[in-house]
């Protein structure tokens, strides 16, 4: 039996009736099409299909939709305003933060999180707060260097 | 021609689809009706299918269709294997499992349901009668006898062979000392971020079908694919999208590729499989594999005589497109960075209920580099040297190259003695021993390991390759000025779209955002091999660049004819044909080209106003060149060249790696002080991406050397079947690395590039470990196989 949802995603208001089993990651791909987030493990543990739930970073492949029903939800196509990338977009395109990019948008909603948090996180602080994110592709160094540069460019704004 | 982009840290133009969620990966393309497909894999690493009921499948809610093995053997042709070895036993490799399961994750049966959820639930409704049969999963007892995997095969070796050159048993004969050492190297997950997936979707009535597969060789697949389903070759269209990571894992053709292609001309609906991280770690090729004893023959002043290395294979069940073929890579690499009279590689290739193993990142070459290194480190070791020491003693000098090694190869150049002195100065290498001494006496463990290795990269010349060794590339310059990149080279990270638009702009003198590479479409893009092998730049970009060369002469024409010059009297500099170049540049000032970028009317395209100019840029000859008004005679029309580059020789690079370690007494925790790297990939064409790839190169060889395993038990079950149990390092796992790079150029290709791509998985777990044995020599230990565990550590210390 489907249920009926409200939430606002990137700011815009939705309903819709889904089945109670289904992932919000799978609703918000599947029946927003916003497919920027991924999914890379099922699991939570790779960190892909990260996503804002009310302000929280959550791993989207292991909420149901229906348990963000009201909720705001924020994902990767919504943190650019107005055109004008944000901090930690900026930081991963300069310090070449990405290779094959799947595991990027989790891993800059995370990012993005962490800096609302700590917004001049040390070296340690970066590691430790992404490490719910899996990347294959570059090792982390210019991952951790984006953060910094973020932190950096915030700070200046 | 002056480089403006080539050599600089050039930000990627991939990137900003892909920072804002915008890029589309296979499962972000939606087609409407789409069908998907789930599959019935098996739990029994090895039994007889006895019977498989699918009717409760069938009529669960929304599913359309249910195949099994013996639905498709005659339908579907076997999955390739392109190794040809001599005496290569090849099993019958299906689609679909017919009449017995050889590994956990073999697939059974074919489910096709209107969406991914009721795909899912009809698997558990799929009822597969087994009979288990003996499991088979340890190597060496696959070698030596005990029940035979497939039916037909006497046994379970796959093939023998061995390989070097040197007398190999005169050099143990006249050796003073030798050592021998017993070496793993684990099986290992590739763990793309991106599983693989499929879309297939197939018109009846043009009778064309189009795969979007998650692949690293589209074109390769598509010739593969249509032999495999029987559709003509040029009806089959293979799009690889964004690709999110391959690692070697997507250098293949898998079951499911043709499956899901077979099942949409069936249906006549487009039908999807998106691969399961469950699904990836039992199904996707495992890298490595192998084990070995290393044997070397050597003098008591350091010099190297022989090595022998004889090692069993684990090729898993079955062959996937370049399985056997792995473990000779590890023969052609096993004189290392030196001079070595003699070689021989014995192999022992065996099956086992296991999935596949093949290439991953380095494919074959790193358990090379591992042994070779770890070797030297015991012969250091055994005469007491310091192991930098024994490595100059047998480096051949730059003045050496070309340099023929026992393993048959011609290293193209190289300066090994440069690499490992600027590493070892950015460490200060004798401080550091003086320290490490110190805290030795303090009661602390530190540990320094030092790599040099050398790789086989660019591969290849086609005489060494089982589907050709060149790569493709067409340039082509529109009518508004746009310069369109067609690579044969198809990435999935490595960003080549940046770096092959950094060619093509600083050789046709444009500006980079006019350059589009357009890859992964055999619709659209001429034939090609793909990208892996660290193949991408050194032999995918000299083709791009030949391409622009070969465009460049027939422009060149154009614009002598234009100007009315004598063809020697017409130069080409930063974008433009000049008559008397010196003179010229200053009289016309900046040229504008004579369509302005996005300003092209609608309907017409203007005239050329060549009159009275003594310089054109390249885009009004790219205009005239389609306008073919102006053109001399006897000039095709259109401004467009294709290029396949061909290398005569495989490139070379090389580098040291120095990594600092300190272990805690209390918890066997290793943690790292330093790690430098000095990598030399010939020419660079943007440091930026070669850095990436070395740190990423790097810390999968952390995970190698500290964390990384596939475990099966002995019934062949996959204990590390999901991220939990597989341990992918994570950031917090990765040291500060400090890069640097020496620069020798490669005779092979025109651009001086050599590969970088899996420098770090190469270069960098014989560091690491060396560095780990290093700092546990107090306790007499000399070897350490990978993953080395806080917990071995922590044994050794307690233990002893």
């Amino acid at each position: 039996m489907k249920k009926a949802i409200n939430l606002n995603v990137n700011g815009v208001s939705h309903t819709d009736e889904v089945e109670p089993r289904m992932l919000l990651v799978h609703y918000l791909r599947d029946v927003l099409d916003l497919t920027g987030t991924h999914v890379g493990c099922e699991t939570s543990l790779c960190g892909a299909c990260t996503v804002m739930l009310d302000g929280q970073a959550v791993k989207s492949c292991t909420v149901f939709a229906v348990q963000a029903d009201g909720a705001t939800v924020t994902t990767i196509e919504g943190l650019a305003k107005n055109g004008e990338l944000h901090p930690v977009q900026e930081g991963f395109w300069e310090k070449h933060g990405l290779q094959c990019g799947y595991c990027t948008p989790g891993m800059i909603v995370t990012a993005a999180q962490l800096l609302d948090r700590n917004p001049d996180p040390s070296r340690e602080e970066i590691c430790h707060g992404l490490e719910g994110n899996l990347c294959r592709c570059t090792g982390y160094q210019h991952i951790i260097e984006a953060v910094q540069y973020a932190a950096k460019k915030a700070g200046q704004r | 021609m002056t480089e403006k982009y080539v050599g600089k840290r050039v930000k990627r133009t991939e990137d900003p689809r892909l920072i804002r969620g915008l890029a589309h990966y296979v499962d972000d393309i939606s087609l409407p009706n789409t069908l998907h497909v789930a599959f019935v894999r098996s739990y029994y690493a090895h039994a007889k299918i006895n019977s498989i009921d699918t009717s409760a499948a069938l009529a669960a809610p929304g599913v359309v269709a249910v195949y099994t093995g013996k639905d498709v053997a005659d339908k579907v042709g076997p999955v390739p294997c392109a190794g040809a070895l001599p005496d290569l036993k090849v099993p019958d490799h299906r689609v679909l499992a017919k009449d017995k399961v050889y590994f956990v994750g073999h697939p059974v049966v074919a489910i096709v349901a209107k969406n991914r959820y009721a795909a899912q639930d009809a698997v558990d409704l799929v009822v597969v009668d087994y009979e288990e049969l003996p499991v088979v999963t340890d190597v060496e007892a696959a070698a030596a006898g005990g029940p035979v995997i497939h039916d037909g095969f006497s046994d379970n070796i796959a093939y023998r062979l061995t390989s070097g050159e040197g007398d190999i048993d005169a050099a143990f004969a006249a050796a003073e000392r030798t050592v021998k050492q017993r070496v793993l190297h684990r099986r290992l997950a590739p763990i793309a971020m991106e599983p693989r997936g499929v879309l297939a979707r197939y018109f009846p009535g043009e009778e064309e079908l189009t795969i979007w597969s998650s692949t690293q060789i589209p074109h390769l697949m598509r010739t593969q694919v249509a032999l495999m389903i029987g559709i003509p070759e040029n009806k089959l269209r293979v799009i690889t999208p964004e690709v999110g990571g391959g690692f070697g894992s997507k250098l293949n053709v898998y079951s499911e590729e043709a499956l899901l292609g077979w099942i949409s001309m069936q249906l006549g609906k487009p039908v999807k499989w998106i691969e399961t991280r469950r699904e990836n770690i039992q199904a996707t090729i495992h890298g490595r594999g192998q084990v070995g004893d290393v044997e070397v023959a050597f003098k008591n002043d350091g010099t190297l005589l022989g090595l022998r290395y004889s090692v069993f294979a684990d090729m898993g069940a079955y062959h996937q497109l370049l399985t056997p073929a792995i473990p000779t890579l590890t023969g052609l690499m096993l004189s290392g960075a030196y001079k070595i009279p003699a070689i021989q590689m014995n192999i022992t290739a065996c099956f086992t209920n296991k999935m596949a193993t093949d290439a991953y990142r380095g494919a074959g070459r790193p358990e090379a580099t591992y042994i070779v290194e770890r070797a030297l480190d015991l012969v250091a070791a055994d005469l007491g040297v310091d192991p930098a020491e024994v490595r100059r003693k047998n480096f051949p000098a730059a003045d050496e190259f070309p340099f023929h090694t026992a393993t048959g190869l011609d290293y193209d150049s190289g300066d090994y003695e440069a690499a490992l002195n600027k590493a070892q100065h950015i460490v200060d290498y004798a401080a550091l021993r003086e320290e490490q001494k110190k805290a030795r006496d303090e009661g602390r463990l530190i540990g320094i390991g030092v790599s040099t290795y050398v790789e086989i990269c660019a591969l290849g010349p086609s005489q060494a390759m089982p589907a050709g060794g060149w790569e493709s590339a067409t340039v082509r310059i529109e009518p508004t000025g746009k310069v369109t990149v067609l690579t044969g080279a198809s990435p999935h990270g490595q960003g080549q779209e940046t770096s092959f638009a950094q060619i093509a702009a600083d050789e046709l003198g444009v500006n980079i955002n006019d350059v589009t590479v357009i890859h992964g479409d055999t619709g659209v893009v001429q034939y090609g091999i793909g990208t892996f092998g660290s193949r991408a730049t050194a032999v995918g970009g000299t083709a791009v660049y030949v391409a622009i060369q070969k465009l460049k002469e027939k422009a060149h024409k154009i614009a002598t004819h234009m100007l009315q010059a004598d063809a020697s009297r017409v130069s080409f500099e930063g974008g433009k044909y000049s008559r008397e170049a010196a003179v010229a540049a200053s009289a016309t000032g900046t040229s504008e080209p004579v369509v302005p970028v996005g300003e092209a009317p609608a309907g017409a395209l203007p005239e050329p106003q060549t009159e009275g100019k003594s310089s054109l840029t390249i885009q009004d000859i790219a205009l005239a060149a389609h306008l073919a008004k102006e053109l001399p005679p006897d000039t095709e029309p259109g401004l467009s060249a294709t290029y396949f580059f061909e290398p005569k020789n495989f490139t070379f690079p090389f580098g040291t790696h120095i990594c600092v370690v300190e272990i805690d007494r209390d918890t066997g925790d290793i943690k790292f002080l330093r790690y430098v790297a000095v990598d030399d990939c010939g020419k660079v064409i943007n440091p930026l991406l070669v850095d990436g790839q070395v740190h990423g190169g790097i810390v999968q060889s952390i995970g190698q050397a500290m964390y990384e395993e596939v475990v099966y038990d002995e019934q062949g079950q996959l204990i590390t079947g999901t991220l939990m149990d597989y341990a992918v390092p994570r950031a917090s796992h990765v040291p500060n690395f400090e890069l640097d790079r020496t620069e020798t150029p490669s005779p092979v290709n025109p651009l001086g590039v050599k590969g970088v791509g899996e420098a770090g998985t190469i270069g960098a777990t014989p560091a690491i470990v060396g560095a780990i044995v290093d700092a546990l020599a107090p306790f007499g230990v000399k070897h350490l196989d990978m993953p080395i565990k806080p917990e071995n550590v922590w044994r050794i210390i307690s233990h002893g």
